[in-house]
């Protein structure tokens, strides 16, 4: 394999188990930092146990987030160095604002939290994680306007005499539309799944605990894992809605700024719509194996069109036609002044296939759809079970369902993000920068498969560890708690310590 | 040839001033937590005398370690070139550190939650040697700025750089000295930072392993930084913090042989300070690279971000670095209190 295969590759690897942890970190966080602010407004016992139960389940999460975080900020430079020399005059800002805005806030005041129950005010206490919470959602901000540049790259110029994209317009980057819509569904996306999380642990809790004899504790338990519960549903719910009403508008940008990978998404191959007919929304297609044809489709007319444009009757462009019109040099958005000023140095690089490879495109798209859908039927369908004081049936359809609850959001947003990388080669700048042009010269092949296997097994070992660790103190379930205590003599013995 | 300013603009020269200052805060920071973390098997007998050592930097560490994100994010807002052509450069290094820091950066939080006594202690190692990688690879990295990396142009590229001189080229002697005198500086500072912040037994183990690790950090700092001042030096200020940095480390270690930990404490952090301002005027111009062989040099000016971009970054940088500054200090001083085994809950499951 060339060495850009084995670099989108590792970068495929790191990035997708990065994303495991981020969407976890960025909802629980804020779920927690709600569960505790229940806590300190009412005083009630089972608000603190439940920021203390699931505060620990989000920190298992975190310390993997933090540390698999840290390789994506060198990986640019490590095996993207031309990409990083090309557009580190626009990308490499928000990457600097988040270190210095999001990742000193979270990491500062989550220590803070984490070791600060019996050292500081109970008001000032519960602001440190609100602050920490805040730092994750800053740190969305700047590396999605990060990636949203790459998917289209506004408010930059080509310069010929530096050989690079340079800032034209700081507002332009951060006002991006991709970037617009792109924030409230990747937020959404991950308070789905965040909602998914809290659910699936509440109800397999009330579930084990559904028996005709209960104790005081018990009892005590049910009332807290009941509220758990229907928040994690409501979240589930209402994030859902999110999803949907972005993931829309995500659609008709995509369609402006990359119709190709629309098209891709749809495995269009000829354009269709316009006038007086309708474009079809695929609900499956068989393409044949190189993903260049179609082999066997079923389809529904107009809804494409709609998702595009708001229009049935829309004039969707197809893979095949994008592509003539992309060889042929034309396609470029017109106002967009880096696309325009590279234009003819991309004439001298060329490109090998203007398409991204189908298939991928196409069954993520899909595979991101219905596990978001399934994610969403399951929040609703947990209301509907925990109506009026009921409690869930133990048993094998239970528990797969609660661990839906989670994996279905969670795998979404995986195939979420692969849809929307894969989808927009065989650029890694939109228009303007190839992928192959972009990695790093004095790599070898062979660096980038060595590390790649590296990082693999460590990610795979660490994976047992977390799952093992995140398995057993689900399972623990809420510890018996008591208020803390403010220290005052030099031994008292610390509430919380590693 | 192009036609680029030489001369560089005060932006220019402010980002290469922020970038030193935000490695010299991750140097002072992590420097003392990447210490503590490698003496946690060798001065923790019990259970409870390792969490005492754990818990000192167990609130700390991550936002330490922000400063080094910090520091490689403003590197590729404000000099890309300098990231691109450094990150790619040292691919293999960069790789040791990356996973240094992971091995370390789960252990703290994953040790404490299985209380066996295996799983402990292996998390202990992944904590000390993930430490010691960082501390040594970065140590090397370090020497080599000083040395200078040979760059030249890409092939086919008018301005991408590459690092033309090889992995094992990178273990100069000297640059394997720089490697160990850098563990054994932040083994003193992590030992001024432990004695700091213990009482009790632990306490006692800082102190005396102070004492003897400080003679090693004054003989081999030395002799780096004699090397460094003849063979890489800069002139009379480079003496002049050379001597300053000697005074540091000489004051630091009778400061801890007279049980004034803060004073030792102070003295290695003043002395990891005018290291790194020493290492920061010797890449100045050339940012640690060596252009002898390139056709259009890497420099402040070749490596740079346009002026847009600096000023937008000067705007961020003016107002959140001393808020950055602000609780982080406040975090210090929430957790001031020195701890000690008494200190330590029975059963770490059992809480929070």
């Amino acid at each position: 394999m060339s060495e850009v295969t084995l670099a989108r590759w590792q970068f495929g690897i790191t990035t997708v188990y990065h994303y495991f942890f981020v969407p976890v970190t960025i909802a629980m966080s804020m779920l927690v930092a709600i569960m505790q602010t229940r806590w300190y407004r009412t005083g009630e016992d089972r608000y603190l146990r439940l920021t203390k139960f699931f505060g620990k389940l989000f920190l298992i999460n975190f310390a993997m987030g933090v540390v698999t975080g840290i390789v994506q900020e060198f990986q640019f430079g490590m095996n993207w160095s031309e990409y990083s020399r090309f557009v580190g005059d626009i990308f490499g800002a928000p990457l600097a604002l988040e270190a210095l805005l999001a990742f000193f806030l979270e990491s500062t005041f989550l220590g803070l939290w984490i070791f600060g129950w019996d050292k500081l005010p109970k008001k000032v206490h519960l602001a440190t994680i609100w602050l920490a919470s805040l730092g994750t959602l800053l740190s969305a901000v700047f590396i999605l306007a990060a990636n949203s540049f790459m998917q289209n790259p506004q408010g930059a110029i080509y310069n010929p005499l530096t050989d690079r994209a340079e800032m034209a317009d700081f507002i332009a980057v951060l006002t991006n539309p991709v970037f617009l819509v792109t924030f409230p569904h990747v937020i959404s996306a991950a308070y789905l799944t965040g909602g998914g999380f809290v659910l699936a642990v509440s109800g397999w809790h009330l579930a084990r605990l559904n028996k005709p004899q209960r104790t005081q504790q018990e009892n005590k338990d049910v009332s807290a894992y009941r509220w758990s519960a229907k928040f994690g549903a409501w979240v589930i719910l209402i994030a859902g809605l999110v999803v949907l009403i972005s993931g829309d508008f995500q659609g008709k940008v995509m369609y402006q700024v990359q119709p190709m990978k629309m098209a891709a998404a749809e495995a269009l191959f000829h354009t269709e719509g316009g006038d007086g007919t309708m474009a079809e929304f695929s609900l499956i297609t068989i393409g044949n194996l190189d993903g260049s044809q179609e082999v066997f489709a079923i389809k529904v007319p107009g809804v494409l069109g709609l998702l595009a444009k708001g229009d049935p009757y829309a004039k969707i462009p197809g893979i095949n036609d994008l592509r003539d019109a992309y060889s042929r040099g034309e396609l470029l958005d017109e106002n967009n002044q880096l696309q325009q000023a590279y234009a003819e140095k991309l004439r001298t690089v060329g490109i090998d296939d203007w398409a991204p490879y189908v298939p991928v495109t196409y069954w993520t798209f899909r595979a991101m759809m219905t596990l978001g859908f399934i994610g969403i039927a399951i929040g609703a369908y947990a209301l509907w079970v925990l109506r009026k004081g009921r409690l869930p049936k133990s048993g094998v359809a239970w528990s797969a369902l609660m661990a839906t609850a989670l994996l279905a959001p969670l795998f979404g947003n995986s195939f979420g993000w692969i849809f929307t990388e894969v989808g927009r080669q065989p650029w890694i700048v939109a228009g303007v920068l190839p992928t192959a042009s972009a990695v790093s010269p004095g790599v070898s092949a062979g660096e980038v498969l060595a590390t790649m296997v590296l990082y693999t097994l460590i990610y795979g070992a660490l994976a047992v560890v977390e799952v093992g660790l995140m398995l057993k103190y689900a399972r623990a379930g809420l510890p018996a708690e008591v208020a803390p205590v403010e220290i005052k003599g030099e031994d008292d013995v610390l509430s919380f310590a590693y | 040839m192009l036609p680029l300013a030489v001369e560089p603009t005060t932006l220019q020269i402010v980002w290469f001033c922020l970038i030193a200052v935000l490695w010299t805060g991750f140097l002072v920071l992590e420097g003392f937590d990447y210490g503590v973390a490698m003496l946690i098997p060798f001065l923790g007998k019990s259970e409870k005398e390792r969490r005492v050592i754990v818990n000192t930097v167990g609130p700390l560490w991550d936002g330490n370690e922000v400063w080094l994100l910090t520091a490689g994010g403003a590197t590729f807002a404000a000099f890309p070139g300098w990231y691109a052509t450094l990150f790619s450069g040292l691919y293999l290094p960069l790789f040791l550190i990356l996973f240094g820091l992971i091995i370390r950066g789960v252990s703290f939080e994953y040790r404490a939650k299985h209380p066996d006594a295996r799983w402990r202690t292996a998390f202990d190692w992944m904590a000390c040697v993930g430490s010691f990688i960082v501390s040594l690879v970065f140590g090397v990295a370090f020497a080599n700025f000083i040395i200078g990396l040979p760059v030249a142009l890409a092939e086919g590229s008018n301005h991408l750089h590459v690092y033309t001189g090889g992995f094992w080229a990178l273990f100069s002697p000297f640059a394997l000295l720089g490697g160990v005198v850098l563990v054994v500086l932040f083994l003193f500072h992590g030992a001024n930072f432990l004695a700091l912040k213990t009482k009790g037994i632990v306490h006692e183990r800082a102190e005396a392993f102070g004492a003897k690790i400080g003679l090693l950090a004054i003989v081999g700092g030395a002799i780096y930084l004699i090397w460094a001042n003849v063979a890489y030096g800069f002139g009379v200020l480079g003496w002049v913090l050379t001597a300053l940095a000697a005074a540091g480390l000489i004051a630091s270690w009778l400061a801890v042989r007279a049980g004034r930990d803060g004073w030792a404490f102070v003295a290695t952090t003043a002395t990891i300070f005018v290291v790194a301002v020493w290492i920061f005027i010797r890449m100045w111009p050339n940012l640690g690279f060596d252009n002898a062989a390139s056709a259009l040099p890497l420099d402040r000016v070749t490596a740079a971000s346009t002026e847009l971009t600096l000023t937008i970054m000067t705007g961020a940088a003016v107002v959140f670095v001393p808020i950055v500054l602000a609780y982080q200090a406040w975090s210090i001083w929430v957790f001031r209190k020195r701890i000690s085994t008494k200190n330590i809950p029975d059963e770490v499951v059992t809480v929070a």
